[in-house]
């Protein structure tokens, strides 16, 4: 035990090692984003500060702390806490649906006081760890046996539907997929994806009676968005209108007049990817979709070199995540798929989005970090 | 796999934002600008309409109204009753604002008040830092200073009809007005400048965030009339006194309308505000029309003032000399008919002078009889009857002419030498517009076909100009003849036992010639041709005949010719010289005293010429003749 102990120490990474050992060059390509997002909130607001970017920023500076304090934090103790990190996330989720605040129609947040805390988007990484520390604990081969499927695929749903009855559809669809994502991962077969999507469609008529009426809407709208231009489908035309006027380079900093004229929705939060390709154009639009691809191949490369099942989950996990915002904003923004709530991710202003975001990449830093560190079933480190 | 999945998507995002920005982006580049940029026209101010010195019959008045913005003012109620307190708002206004307000958006100014008088203003100005919301703004309304006098001449503006929209974005600003009548109307399009235009950027809510660029308007022009505005006010004045009445002063040489009046008239400014239902039934109930321009679209039997035109064409047919004469015993038998002459006990044996000077009707009926219809007809239209004359405002009727086809036209049956007769003492079926009267005279006067007008464009203001005299064609009838029906006209005024030797001028070198005239409303009864005519004051005034007087002066060139038609204002049998005659001496004796130096003599003047063919006539008392 002596030298096992011994060993521990030994291998036991010290605190600047692991500084050391921080991506720094992804925590640049994220502040980058940061940066670029407080830019469009600055120009949002009609060039000034306030109320949106020097908030957003006080917000990123806190998180990148929490960012780095999340990445140093041993995985071991993640991994261990990864049951109870789900259980208090799903209590908040609950919590709001209890006693929730009422805004914009649909009862999201938690009054910190501070913070309006929207536990949803919390949820979405509290998932992504939980899993993760299901499917390291599965041995590969009963992976296969839809009986160990049924309390990770609970562990989806349940928050999927709380959150949906919120109602969030956006966040909810983020759970699902990012949950049926990780289950591809895990290496699941992929007939069950086939027989869980048959289910799904059979479900789809029940799924349409617990939407609300403007979430039917904006499925209307989507399918049909000139058929009423100054209701329903107000929103994706400007929008559209918004990116389609800001050309190749678009209109210049502070000069999109769709956004400063009120023209166009929301654009502080989940379109403010327009507010952006309309002042940058073709070119600013296509340079943020390249500096997220980069975080993402970037998350991709630190999942894949580690040396752990639950690193590897956990990684890919939460860089998938982070592409489904980055898709589903853009893509609903660009009128391609109908309007979901789902904030761009570093850009939008937003307090729990970006705590969300942040947590996910402290534990993606983490896995980079960590990669060396080995797990057993129960999550003690292996002998080496 | 997930990677190629991911990296498949993220070039479905960038395909599709080609797609929308490159591809598409002129489209939404148009769409994005129409969302941004309204177009607004600015009203150019009007033209004004002046006389001839310049004097403004139509201006701009600048008005103020009362506005509040809602956004700006908060408690709506409250800043309304701390208005009513200051000013008189009415409820009708109250309920008005109140619904604007909840149709337009908060930041649209909403009128509370219009045409605040200068005490008002002070008012609302010393309590304004109390109001939050509420100013006072300026408009451009249209003002007539002349009011009813010149109504008729210089029409009217109003908000624009449905049927007048052309398209022009200008006719649809809710604040624009476009001529209805008269010179506004006939002259809009010089009136009217062209809009202006501002861009102005707005936001999605339609606020005015910035103006872009202005493109400034071109004003109206002003247009310059003939009129001269103290005439028109002198003559308004003369008349107003008679129930209903059409007068026209006319420039003979120029055929330059110097004033025209129709009474009763009517105050133009109600139209420009829009008027009131009860307003407008009143005017069009009322019997004396007041909305209709008289002088133009006024017909009538011009009655004797129609001989001298019996006389030239007769003349110059040549059915008739001066030393033809013919016997008047009262009346004239045509088959089993009789024509009456005015004069119970007839004129005797007379020539064409005296008939003219005596207005004699049977003389007149003989002269007629031998001239023929066709004759006389195309001698009338050629003098100016029967078809409107070209005036440049709306409204002119053609009165009527009779002939064998218009007979045959409209009652299918054939001309009979008895309608002859009586349009020969222009009766009958014969109709003329006072103007058209007015201009026979000018006619006959100048031997030229003179054309009435009231603009004048190409010659500005100036007072006694003729550097630019129109060149009306010759009328073609010999200067002898005209020289001699002129003459005659002299005899009816200024020799003794002429029909007007009571309207004379006697002021030396300021005589008028003239013929008076009576038309018949109703037809005289065997009744009354038999016992006697009924008193006037037994005659309902809708019974009465009208009393006409056409007037030239002086009677050595003349230059000026003044047309009065009293509507019922004729003594039956009388002559129409009592009630219309001293109208035109007044204003004929007006026109000459107030201008002497527009007393040059015209061209052509017929009065000037020698009348060498005919024994020259005896004039016991003819001043400046």
């Amino acid at each position: 035990m002596a030298s096992l102990s011994a060993d521990l120490v030994q291998r036991e990474p010290r605190l600047w090692q692991r500084i050391r050992a921080i991506s720094w060059g992804l925590v640049l390509l994220i502040c980058t984003a940061a940066c670029f997002g407080v830019a469009v909130l600055y120009s949002a607001a009609d060039g000034n500060m306030e109320p949106w970017a020097a908030k957003q920023t006080m917000r990123f500076a806190i998180t990148l702390i929490l960012m780095v304090g999340a990445a140093l934090i041993d995985i071991r103790l993640w991994f261990r806490a990864a049951y109870w990190v789900y259980a208090i996330a799903l209590a908040l989720v609950v919590a709001v649906d209890l006693r929730g605040f009422v805004g914009m129609g649909a009862q999201r947040w938690i009054d910190l006081g501070v913070i309006q805390l929207q536990p949803s988007e919390l949820m979405n990484v509290a998932v992504v760890l939980a899993l993760a520390r299901y499917f390291h604990s599965l041995a590969n081969e009963d992976a296969e046996r839809i009986r160990y499927l049924i309390l990770p695929a609970l562990m989806v749903l349940v928050p999927a539907a709380l959150v949906l009855k919120q109602p969030d559809l956006g966040t909810a669809i983020m759970l699902l997929m990012g949950g049926v994502v990780l289950f591809f991962i895990a290496g699941v077969r992929l007939r069950f994806f086939l027989l869980t999507a048959a289910t799904a469609a059979a479900a789809l008529p029940g799924v349409w009676h617990f939407l609300r009426d403007y979430q039917k809407n904006r499925i209307y709208t989507f399918l049909d968005p000139d058929s009423d231009p100054l209701g329903a489908g107000y929103h994706i035309l400007q929008s559209k209108i918004a990116l389609g006027s800001g050309g190749l380079f678009g209109k210049g900093f502070l000069q999109g007049s769709q956004s400063h004229l009120s023209f166009l929705p929301e654009k502080q939060t989940d379109f403010i990817f327009t507010t952006l390709a309309e002042e940058f154009g073709y070119a600013g639009g296509l340079g943020l979709l390249a500096l997220y691809t980069l975080i993402i191949v970037y998350g991709f490369a630190i999942a894949l070199r580690s040396r752990n099942h639950f690193g590897r989950l956990l990684g890919l996990g939460i860089v998938t995540n982070f592409f489904l915002y980055v898709f589903i904003n853009t893509a609903m923004v660009m009128g391609l798929i109908p309007v979901v709530g789902v904030p761009l991710p570093l850009i939008s202003y937003g307090g729990t989005a970006i705590l969300a975001v942040m947590l996910g990449f402290g534990l993606l830093i983490n896995v980079g970090v960590h990669r060396d560190t080995r797990l057993n079933r129960s999550g003690a480190r292996r002998p080496g | 796999m997930l990677g190629t999945g991911q990296a498949a998507l993220v070039a479905v995002l960038a395909g599709r934002m080609y797609q929308l920005q490159i591809l598409e982006s002129d489209r939404y580049v148009v769409l994005a600008d129409e969302n941004r940029i309204n177009l607004q026209l600015l009203t150019p101010p009007r033209g004004r309409i002046l006389d001839r010195f310049g004097v403004a019959f139509a201006d701009n008045h600048q008005n103020y109204h009362l506005v509040i913005v809602p956004e700006q003012a908060g408690d709506i109620a409250a800043t309304l009753d701390a208005l009513a307190s200051l000013i008189e708002v009415g409820e009708a206004d109250r309920r008005r604002v109140l619904r604007d307000i909840r149709r337009k958006h908060p930041f649209v100014p909403v009128v509370v008040r219009g045409n605040l008088s200068w005490d008002e203003m002070a008012r609302i100005e010393v309590a304004i830092p109390e109001l939050p919301g509420v100013s006072v703004e300026q408009g451009l309304t249209r003002s007539y200073p002349f009011g009813e006098t010149a109504a008729h001449v210089i029409g009217y503006v109003a908000a624009v009809s449905e049927s007048e929209l052309t398209g022009d974005p200008l006719l649809e600003l809710p604040d624009f007005r476009i001529g209805k009548s008269g010179v506004e109307k006939s002259q809009d399009a010089e009136l009217r400048g062209s809009a202006g235009t501002s861009q102005v950027e707005v936001n999605a809510f339609g606020r005015v965030v910035r103006e872009l660029a202005r493109v400034p308007g071109r004003p109206g022009s002003d247009v310059v009339t003939g009129l001269d505005a103290a005439m028109q006010d002198f003559l308004a004045r003369r008349c107003i006194t008679e129930e209903s009445v059409a007068s026209v002063l006319l420039d003979a040489v120029t055929g330059e309308i110097l004033a025209l009046v129709s009474i009763p008239g009517f105050d133009p400014a109600p139209f420009t505000t829009g008027l009131t239902p009860a307003m407008w039934q009143q005017l069009s109930a009322d019997p004396r029309n007041p909305l209709t321009n008289k002088a133009i679209a006024g017909v009538y039997p011009p009655g004797s003032t129609f001989k001298p035109v019996v006389a030239t064409a007769a003349l110059a047919a040549g059915v008739l000399t001066p030393e033809t004469s013919i016997t008047c015993p009262g009346s004239l038998a045509l088959g089993n008919a009789t024509f009456h002459c005015w004069r119970q006990h007839g004129h005797g044996t007379l020539r064409l002078r005296d008939a003219i000077k005596k207005s004699c009707d049977v003389f007149f009926y003989e002269t007629a009889r031998r001239l023929g219809i066709d004759r006389l007809a195309a001698m009338a239209r050629r003098l100016g009857f029967g078809s409107p004359l070209g005036l440049d405002i709306p409204g002119e009727r053609p009165g009527l002419i009779p002939s064998r086809e218009w007979k045959l036209a409209t009652t299918g049956n054939a001309w009979s030498q008895g309608e002859t007769l009586i349009a020969g003492i222009g009766q009958g079926s014969v109709l003329a517009t006072p103007l058209q009267i007015a201009i026979m005279v000018a006619r006959l006067v100048t031997g030229r076909a003179v054309t009435p007008r009231l603009a004048r464009a190409d010659r500005g203001i100036s007072a006694g100009d003729d550097s630019a005299l129109p060149d009306f064609p010759a009328l073609g009838v010999s200067p002898r003849v005209l020289a001699f029906v002129v003459d005659g006209m002299n005899a009816v005024v200024n020799e003794q036992g002429g029909t007007a030797y009571a309207e004379r001028i006697t002021e030396p070198g300021f005589a008028m010639g003239g013929k008076s005239g009576t038309s018949q409303v109703r037809a005289i009864s065997e009744y009354e041709h038999e016992h006697g005519l009924r008193k006037i004051s037994q005659i309902p005034w809708k019974e009465r005949d009208h009393a006409l007087f056409v007037g030239f002066a002086p009677v050595v060139a003349p230059r000026y010719v003044c047309v009065t038609v009293v509507e019922h204002g004729g003594v039956t049998g009388g002559h129409g010289s009592e009630v219309a005659g001293p109208i035109c001496r007044d204003v004929l004796y007006e026109v000459q005293r107030r201008d002497p130096a527009r007393r040059v003599p015209g061209r052509d003047s017929v009065a000037q010429l020698p009348s060498p063919g005919w024994p020259s006539q005896p004039r016991s008392d003819a001043p400046g003749g």
